[in-house]
């Protein structure tokens, strides 16, 4: 009897599956997984030197971490937490972007001014593209025709066509562009700019190309500019909300993304760095380097609702979608 | 049709424009000097230099996208020399130069080269920022000025308003305690006793030199007014780093010993600065110095005007350097840009330990209708220079 009951518990467990949030933890060098249902940290686990960049593949089996100071990717099982397999990187690997089809995934090699492009099936190196100085942030256009890299020295976006895995375009931003996020669409583009206070606004054509239509800048009552620095940013699918996370400001600025005005400031942990929305889009999650612990913000509400402790020092987040 | 043709050929044009050859140069000047204090900061035969051209490399990587070329030639002058070699730069066609050196020199070169553009990442002097300034000269470097006020903030900020100066006796170290007495009547820090070592070019390193410097240091520095930490203005590197631990009565010391007003440090890994770190380290093999950062943002400064104005004359990239268009990631949090009335850089002065930076001026809470920055040196309506009339 006491078997049968442990047999259908295993049973309920493995059906029934909340949503599993992703931290990947800098300092700590682990993984913390939080249950997206229940809010509870489940368990943190050893994930290489310095993991920063963290992404899953679109069918939520596979985790993948930047061990930046391993200079690899790790694999990593979303449900067992087992290493799986690495990829090959190039050094230093810091903010990755998965195809949507999840074959072939595109990594910032912030020490040596490449973009290396792994297929994850055979994991191999296809392709490096040189592109400028400390190269951060990567998007893909959701057609997975043009990837874009911002490198942070060289201030500048680069788009990279995945055909030919050359540059087709630079556009010059703000001092130490960190991030760049499309809508889901494919006709905009939003590039933060650390240093610069500012986000780049592009208009992207049929053919990719980008036509700069706006910058949004962010101002505090009561906290000096310099602390506003833009990092992470997402924006909701129906292309109306742009969060974006302000760094030492430990605000998250919420941003009309059609009219480009700033609605409102959102309180969350110190040194807010990387954001991801939950399967849903009901609620958006942010890493507070400073404070250890990632904030739940309500989308709906645009109110911060809750904060779990996590490792060291956590970087980045992602939430890999249940099964019900 | 016609007129998307012609809008395509103007953006090329526009492109190519845009593609400029910069060609600069460093002169550092070798002075005839004593082995520092401690034997890591003895000078590498590429001082500066090497931060001169992982600068270069920054920027060539970044001017590959915009069909810019950036070369850097490195120059050792003796100090008798450097009009000399100012002219031969001048000759093959060089107008872009970094200067790491002392005062007397850097105007010597300024003086000689007025239609060139000097970048200052050396000389600390205040007054090259004030009655000596010149308009063809940028300064990189940090005023001692600005050192001594990130000293006094720092120390206001942890209510450590009682200093006893502790000065050398060479003409520099007096100039340095003048910063420091200046700096402590503007926060309101009130230096209790001010004493003078000797320069008496005793033993310093030699094989028992520490016993005597375990003797005689306390004895100079005897039942001093009471006060709440030292104030080391030792320019002259005579003395200093032993005051920690030799001191009469046991304070804190900051300044030229303890915790020092840096503009860079190996140690420095916020703001993205490992990256910087690990760049410097894989082209020079060795850790980086005050002199190799000054002259990377030189160059960097250089190269950032050069990408967004496109081009590479010298007095198109001094009035972008200038205008309010300007700004540089330096890695040190916030964007760093010129003081428009005396073309001295503004930036974060970090207060360096010798392992880590124990905090960053300017401090919270002082306040500026400009820039916090400006908290730091002279600012616009004290100012002496006269050179940078708008």
């Amino acid at each position: 009897m006491r078997l049968l009951v442990l047999f259908f518990t295993f049973l309920l467990a493995s059906v029934a599956h909340a949503d599993r949030i992703f931290v990947s933890n800098e300092r700590s060098n682990t993984v913390t997984v939080i249950d997206g249902s229940t809010w509870e940290v489940l368990t943190e686990f050893p994930a290489g030197l310095r993991p920063r960049g963290i992404t899953v593949s679109p069918d939520g089996s596979k985790l993948y971490v930047c061990a930046s100071d391993d200079n690899l990717v790790r694999v990593f099982d979303t449900s067992s937490y087992e290493e799986l397999f690495t990829l090959p990187s190039g050094p230093d690997p810091e903010l990755f972007v998965l195809e949507p089809n999840g074959r072939r995934l595109y990594i910032a090699n912030e020490d040596d001014n490449l973009v290396t492009v792994v297929d994850t099936q055979t994991k191999e190196v296809l392709a490096e593209v040189p592109v400028g100085v400390e190269p951060e942030g990567m998007a893909i256009s959701p057609n997975a025709r043009i990837v874009v890299n911002t490198s942070e020295t060289t201030n500048m976006a680069h788009f990279i066509d995945t055909e030919t895995n050359t540059i087709k375009y630079n556009m010059l931003v703000d001092q130490r562009p960190r991030y760049a996020e499309y809508t889901s669409d494919g006709t905009r583009l939003f590039v933060t700019a650390e240093i610069g206070g500012t986000v780049s606004v592009f208009d992207i054509d049929g053919d990719g190309a980008p036509t700069e239509v706006g910058k949004i800048s962010f101002q505090v009552a009561g906290v000096q500019p310099e602390w506003l620095q833009p990092v992470g940013a997402k924006v909701t699918s129906d292309g109306q909300w742009l969060f974006v996370a302000l760094g030492p400001s430990n605000r998250v600025a919420v941003v009309d993304a059609k009219t480009l005005e700033v609605e409102k400031y959102i309180l969350v942990g110190e040194r807010v760095w990387q954001l991801a929305f939950t399967p849903g889009e009901e609620y958006l999650l942010t890493t507070n380097g400073n404070t250890n612990d990632i904030t739940v913000i309500d989308v709906a509400s645009q109110e911060a609702v809750r904060s779990i402790p996590v490792g060291q020092q956590p970087w980045g987040v992602i939430v890999a979608p249940g099964i019900n | 049709m016609m007129r998307s043709v012609l809008s395509v050929i103007l953006a090329c044009v526009a492109s190519i424009a845009g593609a400029a050859d910069v060609n600069t140069a460093i002169i550092r000047v070798e002075y005839p000097q004593l082995a520092p204090i401690s034997r890591f900061e003895e000078k590498t035969a590429d001082l500066a230099f090497a931060g001169a051209d992982l600068a270069t490399q920054d920027n060539q990587t970044t001017g590959q996208f915009l069909g810019h070329n950036f070369k850097t030639i490195h120059v050792a002058a003796e100090p008798a020399d450097v009009v000399s070699a100012a002219a031969e730069l001048r000759a093959e066609g060089i107008e872009i130069i970094v200067v790491s050196a002392r005062a007397d020199e850097l105007l010597a070169i300024a003086d000689a080269a007025q239609d060139a553009l000097i970048l200052n990442a050396g000389a600390a002097d205040t007054a090259l920022r004030g009655a000596e300034c010149r308009a063809n000269v940028l300064h990189l470097t940090p005023s001692d000025a600005m050192r001594a006020d990130a000293v006094a903030q720092f120390s206001v900020w942890k209510k450590w308003t009682r200093w006893f100066l502790v000065r050398g006796s060479n003409p520099a170290d007096i100039q340095l305690a003048e910063e420091y007495k200046r700096a402590a009547k503007k926060f309101g820090v009130n230096v209790v006793e001010e004493r003078e070592i000797l320069d008496t070019g005793g033993s310093r390193r030699a094989d028992t030199g520490h016993v005597l410097v375990q003797k005689q240091i306390p004895v100079l520095v005897q039942n001093p007014k009471r006060h709440d930490v030292v104030i080391a203005a030792d320019a002259s590197d005579v003395f200093a780093p032993y005051l920690p631990f030799h001191l009469w009565d046991p304070r804190p010391v900051l300044g030229s010993a303890g915790l020092r007003p840096v503009s860079f440090n190996p140690a420095t890994e916020s703001w993205g600065g490992t990256q910087f770190q690990t760049r410097f380290e894989k082209l020079s093999g060795r850790y980086v110095t005050e002199a190799d950062y000054d002259a990377w943002l030189a160059l960097r400064a250089v190269g950032e005007a050069v990408v967004r104005t496109g081009s590479a004359d010298p007095s198109d990239l001094r009035t972008f350097m200038l205008s309010d268009d300007f700004e540089l990631a330096a890695f040190k949090g916030q964007p760093v840009t010129f003081r428009k009335w005396n073309g001295q850089m503004r930036q974060p002065i970090l207060l360096y330990d010798g392992r880590i930076n124990a905090s960053v001026s300017p401090q919270e809470g002082f306040l500026h209708p400009v820039s916090p920055l400006d908290t730091l040196g002279a600012d616009e309506p004290e100012t002496d220079c006269k050179a940078f009339g708008e």
